[in-house]
């Protein structure tokens, strides 16, 4: 039994390690844990599962789009009636798309990116032996498997799964005749997208909670890496928002399987009156997307603050203005949720309501260009260690650049007219909550891989993977701008039906041949991992000589993160290269006591008693110094 | 020595051998198709070309797999002749500021070639308001995107690690915080003017007397158009009404219904105010004209509209794309299920008295099938019903 204390700042945790708990079983050790850092590395490998899965799917689309009139033989053995004849039927593209977007964005971007470091991160960083509830965190994790295993099943139904899009608008989804996806594959969605949204609720309750009760004597907010302040305000966007999808979905349940018309009204399908009337399906949009749009920032949130602990780390400098990057997360939090009708302009809401909408989404792009420039001014005059995370992480700010740019286009209403659903879209969002946040994900992997498996991942491969996924990833997103600047509309089967079109073939074979080579580089990712997990080099304690407190945990992983008292904090986790410091690195664990020669007066704001120490050693200095 | 052990290995050679057996057999096997028959030819070929291209990027990746031992072995060489073995750091430091150079050359491309590739000017009034927020945008963003990429990358090759230097350490700086927060704010709210005044004048536009009224009504998978007989009025809707002869579901209890013309091709007379009147019967669909700059949902149950003035007949922009083929389109734009991809309508402008002529040609909405159907007193073939002189009544 471990004992308890409460520390003066009134939080609570435990004072001794976890030695005692109970026998470990493969079964609780690696199946049904509970330790927060094994449901990490769970959510992490299925989350590189479905990701795999999801680049399948995309790499499948892609062909269609390149050699839309060409016969692909193996097709048909792999897809059966779903490619007859050795082509996608136009159906199933629909299927790859919705099914490739559905869980490229909730189940990889929001399940595996936040699961994984959420659940590493939040405890260690914060100096907590585990999660609030570490038995809901627990379930957290298994209700994300079991929906990813339903949304894959739908693969098995007879008509495929669904075909919506994976916006999933009604009245395509609330009318099961509506096409081949609106039937049993729309339902299984729904089913799982609810246990999805269960098991993220259960997540986000943990973390915030966590972050809020749990911190280690001495780590006052302002003492949080951004990796928590970015995770923590996740959670929040998450526990606010996904209600009101699974509000939107239930009633979407209803008008499917019970006759309801919440969505519905005035409807004539295949020639036949149908008895529907009074409901809207703009109601639905205005749900899903107010999910929607925080659920961009749930998905480039994490990425933003993981690259900016690797950026800090591996430039060896203080990230530049850490109380504006924190301000500028809370404000992108608040704005992400007013700036939902964006999506919305050309629907037939009203168009004062769209100009309103307007002005909140650009407002948006202040917070997110401060956050940009603090990134590049952490750079400079640095001492750059390219790490395989530190390439992942400047490629995220190179994406998160060139994609939050063209998301002033679709921001302005009267632009969104022409580009609304084409092509530019595509390209926007690929770049900026796409790749960005997967770079801030895989610089994460790299980053923090030590800890979580006591290995090192190999460098070479790294950087080989690095350079071929971001070169790929330009050259796939690029020249989808310039198609949609055609007028090119996203989701069309075969562009060869237009005579205007048929130019972008070439482009789009391009577009498919670098897909595919940065699909191989993820080859190289997938090796490197696995090959890792069990042969990589063995790490030392800090192998990045970083400052926060994960770094201080032991190397074997004990159920309570640290063997005895937990480490407390006296510092922010940015003191890198502070003048005066024979290394270039001051975990927050050492007290200012031991710095005497690198502190600075502004170190002990909160501390009169520390500063007057402070004092009375400088002068001491220099009194000796005078006498040499 | 990894080098050593990699070329003795008798995997690694069986592995080579085989590539280079495959490849040959590949490489031979290009000529195959040319000498067989088209068709046949057709669908082999792709087999050929990815299973050549696969072999080249295997081959490749067996290259760099070469190119990273011989590094390792220099690497280790090096360090064991006690000098410092190869600094990766320094190394991706160049890599980014190729990359930078290269990069910024392949934006430019892109640009010029594929930018030159998007749409003529706009073909609507409003189109050119929009036309000028998107130059304005693309100038500001793009001045932007250039400016951090060179600092982003050119820091990272500036400042790429050394052990003889330190960081500086710099953790805020609140006039420089100030400078990079004021100066977005005020870009920003100069394009959100900008922006709302454009929206507003495109979207604020109300029914006026001299506006051509259209119904446009998406279904799967194809788009029915409606026009106005000589009182210039359409008949009301209603969903119910609905039925094979009628399937728009027009009210006929109406009168202004009586003249409303059917269209297979959506004309539109030069300069002349045009409403689109958008509906949809099943799922939402979206009409989209591109070139016009014009996209509006039509959404089941939710009538919507889109106004504005054509300004350039299709023969002028056949002139001026170089273009014999050239015609306006509307597509689809929103996921509607299988066919969608395929939703065209052909849309024409034409010049005032050329659309008079095409107007008069057209079919009455009323059919012959749809009178018996109604149980009208007239019930003439349609043919013989004159849009102008609508005299029909209803017997029920």
């Amino acid at each position: 039994m471990s004992t308890l204390a409460v520390h003066d700042h009134g939080v609570v945790h435990h004072e001794e390690g976890h030695e005692h708990h109970h026998k470990a079983t493969f079964l609780n050790t690696y199946v049904f844990s509970q330790d927060h850092k094994m449901i990490a590395k769970q959510f992490l490998v299925t989350g590189i599962i479905m990701a795999f899965i999801a680049m399948t799917l995309s790499l499948l689309f892609r062909i269609q789009l390149a050699y839309p009139d060409k016969s692909f033989p193996i097709l048909e053995t792999l897809l059966g009636h779903f490619a007859p004849g050795g082509r996608i039927s136009p159906d199933f593209y629909m299927s790859l798309v919705t099914i490739h977007g559905t869980i490229m964005v909730f189940f990889v971007l929001t399940a595996g990116l936040s699961g994984t470091f959420a659940n590493l991160l939040i405890p260690l960083q914060i100096g907590a032996r585990d999660m609030a509830s570490p038995f809901v965190n627990m379930l957290s994790y298994w209700l994300f498997l079991v929906a990813s295993i339903i949304m894959l099943s739908s693969f098995m139904v007879e008509k495929g799964p669904a075909s919506g899009g994976w916006t999933i608008y009604p009245p395509l989804s609330a009318l099961p005749k509506a096409m081949p996806g609106s039937g049993m594959g729309m339902t299984l969605w729904l089913i799982s997208m609810t246990l999805f949204i269960a098991s993220q609720l259960m997540g986000g309750i943990n973390y915030i909670s966590t972050v809020l009760n749990m911190r280690t004597k001495g780590m006052d907010l302002w003492k949080m890496p951004l990796t928590v302040w970015a995770l923590f305000l996740t959670a929040v966007l998450g526990v606010l928002s996904f209600p009101v999808l699974v509000a939107g979905v239930v009633l979407l349940i209803f008008d499917r399987s019970f006759g309801t018309s919440f969505y519905l009204s005035d409807i004539v399908l295949a020639g036949q009156v149908q008895p529907y009337e009074g409901g809207s399906p703009i109601l639905f949009q205005h749900l899903f997307w107010f999910l929607g749009h925080p659920e961009v920032y749930i998905v480039i949130m994490p990425a933003m603050g993981l690259s900016s602990e690797v950026l800090s780390v591996n430039s060896r400098k203080p990230i530049f203005g850490y109380h504006a990057m924190v301000y500028s997360l809370i404000g992108i939090s608040v704005l992400s949720f007013i700036v939902w009708g964006h999506h919305m302009f050309v629907t037939g809401m009203n168009p004062f309501l769209g100009g309103v909408f307007m002005i909140t989404t650009l407002i948006i792009a202040v917070p997110s260009a401060v956050k940009t420039f603090n990134w590049l001014a952490t750079l400079w005059r640095g001492n750059i260690r390219f790490t395989p995370a530190m390439l992942f992480a400047i490629g995220m700010v190179s994406f998160f650049i060139s994609g939050g740019l063209t998301g002033i286009f679709l921001g302005n209403a009267a632009l969104d007219i022409n580009l609304h659903d084409t092509y530019f879209v595509i390209a926007h969002f690929h770049l900026v909550m796409g790749s960005a946040a997967i770079f801030g994900m895989l610089a994460g992997v790299y980053h923090w891989f030590p800890k979580m498996f006591r290995r090192m991942m190999d460098e070479r491969l790294g950087y080989l993977h690095f350079w071929l996924t971001f070169i790929g990833a330009y050259l796939v997103f690029f020249p989808m701008h310039f198609m949609g600047l055609d007028g090119v509309p996203r989701r069309y089967y075969a562009f060869t039906e237009f005579e205007s079109m048929k130019r972008w073939l070439t482009v789009n074979v391009f577009i498919t041949w670098a897909a595919i080579m940065a699909g191989i580089a993820q080859l190289a990712f997938a090796f490197n991992f696995v090959h890792s997990i069990f042969w990589g080099k063995k790490t030392v304690q800090n192998p990045w000589n970083a400052n926060t407190l994960e770094w201080t945990a032991p190397i074997e992983h004990v159920h309570g993160n640290w063997i005895g008292e937990i480490p407390t904090v006296y510092r922010w986790p940015y003191d890198y290269s502070k003048p005066g410091h024979d290394e270039d690195f001051i975990p927050q664990n050492v007290p200012f006591s031991q710095t005497m020669s690198s502190n600075l007066p502004h170190d002990f704001e909160d501390n009169p008693g520390g500063l007057e120490e402070y004092t009375k050693w400088t002068s001491t200095q220099k009194a000796n110094e005078a006498v040499k | 020595m990894g080098f050593k052990h990699l070329i003795n290995s008798k995997k690694t050679l069986s592995l080579l051998a085989a590539f280079v057996l495959l490849g040959t057999n590949q490489l031979m096997a290009q000529a195959a198709p040319a000498a067989a028959d088209t068709a046949a030819a057709d669908k082999s070929a792709m087999w050929t070309g990815v299973a050549y291209y696969v072999l080249l990027f295997l081959v490749a990746s067996f290259c760099v797999a070469i190119l990273g031992k011989i590094l390792r072995v220099f690497d280790l060489t090096q360090k064991m002749q006690g000098k410092k073995g190869i600094n990766w750091s320094s190394v991706m430091g160049v890599c980014c500021a190729i990359f930078l150079v290269v990069g910024m050359y392949g934006a430019y491309w892109s640009l010029t070639v594929q930018g030159s590739m998007s749409l003529p000017e706009a073909a609507s009034a409003h189109g050119g308001a929009i036309d000028n927020m998107f130059t304005t945008t693309t100038i500001l963003t793009l001045i932007v995107f250039v400016v951090t990429q060179i600092l982003l990358f050119g820091f990272a090759f500036v400042y790429r690690g050394s052990d003889k230097r330190k960081a500086y350490f710099l953790p805020h700086n609140n006039t420089i915080e100030k400078i990079w927060t004021i100066v977005p704010a005020v870009v920003l709210t100069i394009l959100v003017v900008f922006g709302f005044f454009t929206w507003q004048k495109v979207e604020n536009s109300t029914e006026q007397k001299g506006d051509l009224n259209i119904d446009v009504t998406g279904h799967q998978f194809a788009w029915e158009l409606r026009y106005p007989g000589a009182d210039g009025k359409l008949g009301p809707l209603n969903f119910r009404l609905t039925t094979p002869a009628n399937k728009l579901g027009v009210d006929f209890k109406d009168r202004s219904s009586f003249d409303d013309l059917s269209a297979d091709t959506l004309v539109l007379p030069v300069h002349q105010s045009v409403r689109l009147n958008i509906h949809a019967q099943d799922v939402i669909h979206s009409v989209y004209m591109p070139h016009f700059r014009l996209q509006q949902n039509a959404v089941p149950g939710l009538p919507t509209f889109f106004k504005f003035v054509p300004t350039i007949t299709t023969a002028e922009m056949k002139r001026k794309t170089d273009n014999p083929n050239f015609e306006y389109l509307l597509y689809c734009n929103k996921i509607c299920g299988g066919a969608h991809y395929n939703m065209q309508k052909v849309v024409r402008v034409v010049s005032q008295a050329e659309y008079q002529e095409w107007i008069s040609k057209q079919k009455p909405y009323l059919s012959d099938q749809l009178k018996k159907e109604l149980h009208l007193a007239d019930a003439r073939p349609a043919g013989q019903v004159k849009a102008a002189s609508n005299r029909l009544a209803l017997n029920n």
